[in-house]
């Protein structure tokens, strides 16, 4: 265990450590992770309790005890939660596939200079990141084409994002031309060489872009507040907000909140954990690449 | 050559980029022609389709422009927009600066993995998340206030407090983003040369004056490619996450721009009047980048933009 803590070998010009630094070090550092990870603790926890282990708790849990899953149960035996979170994932696997095809085939379309009418496209492309539309404007649009009320609501009108695109671009524009040309005088077409030559060397930032776009879904409520008049298919963020932040009980859970049986905190809780876990789960796979997306894509714009 | 030849050989990959560039002209581009009901009376009841009820509203000039200007809900939001920017720039910029040269300096692979790991996670919750938890924390009900009021203590709520509003809301930036904001510093920060800090190190600097001559002037040019992107953005300061705690403490203390622009519009359903306050906030947005990118330039940096 100790080689998986090791330090790197410091240069031999570079001055020992004092104690205080590496104390200091240490205790800002954990309170950074603490600020973090204490209050998704409390979250966690408090959904897994049981109504009686919360009352003793005066609100919110600290202490693992008693563990039940009785709120998750409820939510995801059919009702509003559940139908929600099916929204949810449905908006963010169409979203974020339809967002990767159309992103990854611009992106490489773009990364070829000399193509007709590549700077202007570009230059299009890169002004919307000076200057919006406004939200106005914006909303009448999507009134007149008539997406409202429609899942698209959620999909098109946010569906790429320029920033992604010029990140996947630079990506692209790094890989040696050798590669690709080789396989041009092979007789491989752009569709293909993007496919058997490009995307397999471009893993890493797939992986990141896709992780972005899948959040921006996932995360996305405003959108449907704006365009989405019926409460049926209002997506998960929405229901949380019904449930958390107007204290709302879920439709046909409110009988057995009232009835005692269950805790309308656990509850609570238990639809921010459904909100959190996906994200949660993803992110650290992704984490290792987040560096060189972020580089290309920031810094050498 | 001849365009002719050239469309034939690009067609491939014209056609790869033709979805990406419908969708901005139809998302992006083509609503900026929406905002000429700012110089209209706009009535959306005229008919179903957005595009008749434009050609047929009244025209008015600028009078709705004047609305605006002499409405002192208006100003209100500008002077809660700008006091926001400026405290954000104050007490959020610096930290993901701070925050990565603290785990640069970490030896140890895995403890700045891991650290990477807690820290970069807040920045994936969504602002629904992060509001709620904040308001499970410190609200009224929260875990805070009820410690308190075992103890006899009564009334502690900050979510509602339109005193610390604008600090909690830069708190919750902090506790979401400052995390994320490292990575473009940890980036720079790679691409030093370990020659240089030997370099220095062999003139008599210790790890203070290195971190001043070198570590620092690496970062500078990212300090200033961020600098230049908050203030074009200074208008435009955290929207969903306002918006969202908006009707907790008020609009009095919460009301920035882009919140009255969708509490006049959305809301109220004057579009008009909202087109145009947004109208007035994209054209100072505008101004705000490029000056920002003059002031970079004038510096001796990049900017966001080339010359």
């Amino acid at each position: 265990m100790t080689a998986l803590w090791a330090a790197e070998p410091r240069p031999v010009w570079e001055e020992k450590p004092s104690r205080a630094g590496l104390a200091g070090k240490g205790v800002v550092l954990a309170v950074a992770c603490l600020a973090v990870l204490f209050p998704l603790w409390i979250v966690v926890v408090t959904s897994l309790s049981s109504k009686q282990t919360i009352q003793e708790a005066g609100g919110l849990v600290l202490i693992p005890r008693g563990i039940t899953f009785i709120a998750y149960q409820e939510l995801l035996s059919g009702g509003q939660v559940t139908r929600a979170a099916l929204i949810s994932v449905g908006v963010t696997l169409v979203g974020t596939a339809f967002s990767m095809t159309v992103s990854v085939l611009g992106a490489y379309g773009l990364s070829r200079s000399g193509t007709l009418g590549h700077r202007w496209m570009l230059m299009l492309l890169l002004a919307t990141m000076f200057f919006g539309a406004g939200l106005i404007p914006t909303y009448l649009l999507v009134q007149t084409l008539g997406l409202t009320d429609t899942y698209l609501a959620l999909i098109l009108p946010s569906a790429v994002s320029v920033f992604n695109i010029l990140v996947l671009r630079g990506f692209f524009m790094g890989i040696s031309p050798e590669l690709t040309d080789s396989a041009r005088i092979d007789g491989a077409g752009d569709l293909r060489i993007l496919w058997t030559i490009v995307l397999p060397l471009s893993r890493a930032v797939i992986a990141v872009i896709t992780l972005f776009y899948a959040v921006g879904y996932w995360s996305a409520w405003f959108n449907a507040s704006l365009y989405l008049s019926d409460q049926d298919m209002m997506p998960l963020q929405n229901v949380m907000i019904q449930l958390v932040q107007k204290q709302e009980p879920p439709v046909g859970l409110g009988q057995a909140i009232k009835a005692g049986q269950l805790s309308q905190l656990a509850v609570q809780m238990a639809v921010m954990v459904m909100a959190l876990l996906p994200v949660a789960v993803l992110s650290p796979f992704v984490q290792k690449h987040f560096k060189k997306g972020m580089l290309t894509g920031a810094v050498k714009g | 050559m001849p365009l002719r030849v050239r469309l034939r050989r690009d067609r491939v990959l014209i056609l790869m980029t033709l979805p990406v560039v419908l969708l901005v002209l139809v998302f992006n581009y083509l609503p900026i022609l929406g905002n000429v009901v700012a110089f209209q009376d706009y009535d959306p009841y005229i008919s179903d389709n957005g595009v008749i009820s434009i050609l047929e509203s009244p025209w008015v000039g600028v009078e709705q422009f004047q609305r605006v200007f002499g409405d002192s809900a208006f100003w209100d939001a500008v002077t809660n927009t700008l006091v926001l920017f400026i405290i954000q720039l104050v007490l959020f910029f610096p930290i993901p600066i701070l925050l990565a040269l603290l785990i640069n300096s970490v030896l140890r692979p895995r403890v700045r993995a891991f650290a990477q790991a807690v820290l970069y996670l807040p920045h994936f919750f969504s602002w629904v998340l992060v509001i709620t938890v904040f308001q499970q924390i410190l609200g009224g009900a929260g875990i805070i206030a009820q410690t308190l009021r075992q103890r006899g203590y009564e009334g502690f709520d900050l979510m509602t407090d339109p005193e610390v509003f604008k600090f909690l809301v830069t708190f919750e930036g902090v506790w979401k983003d400052a995390g994320w904001g490292i990575i473009v510093f940890l980036a720079a920060l790679t691409s030093v040369s370990p020659d240089l800090y030997e370099a220095a190190a062999m003139d008599g600097a210790n790890r203070w004056r290195r971190m001043w001559h070198v570590t620092l002037p690496a970062l500078r040019p990212v300090i200033a490619l961020l600098l230049v992107l908050r203030v074009g953005d200074a208008l435009t300061v955290g929207f969903e996450q306002i918006l969202l705690q908006r009707d907790a403490v008020g609009p009095g203390a919460a009301e920035v721009l882009d919140t009255y622009v969708w509490w006049n519009g959305v809301r109220n359903q004057d579009f008009s009047y909202a087109a145009a306050a947004g109208i007035v906030k994209g054209v100072v947005s505008l101004g705000l980048v490029l000056a920002a990118n003059k002031i970079a330039h004038l510096m001796g940096e990049q900017g966001v933009y080339k010359k």
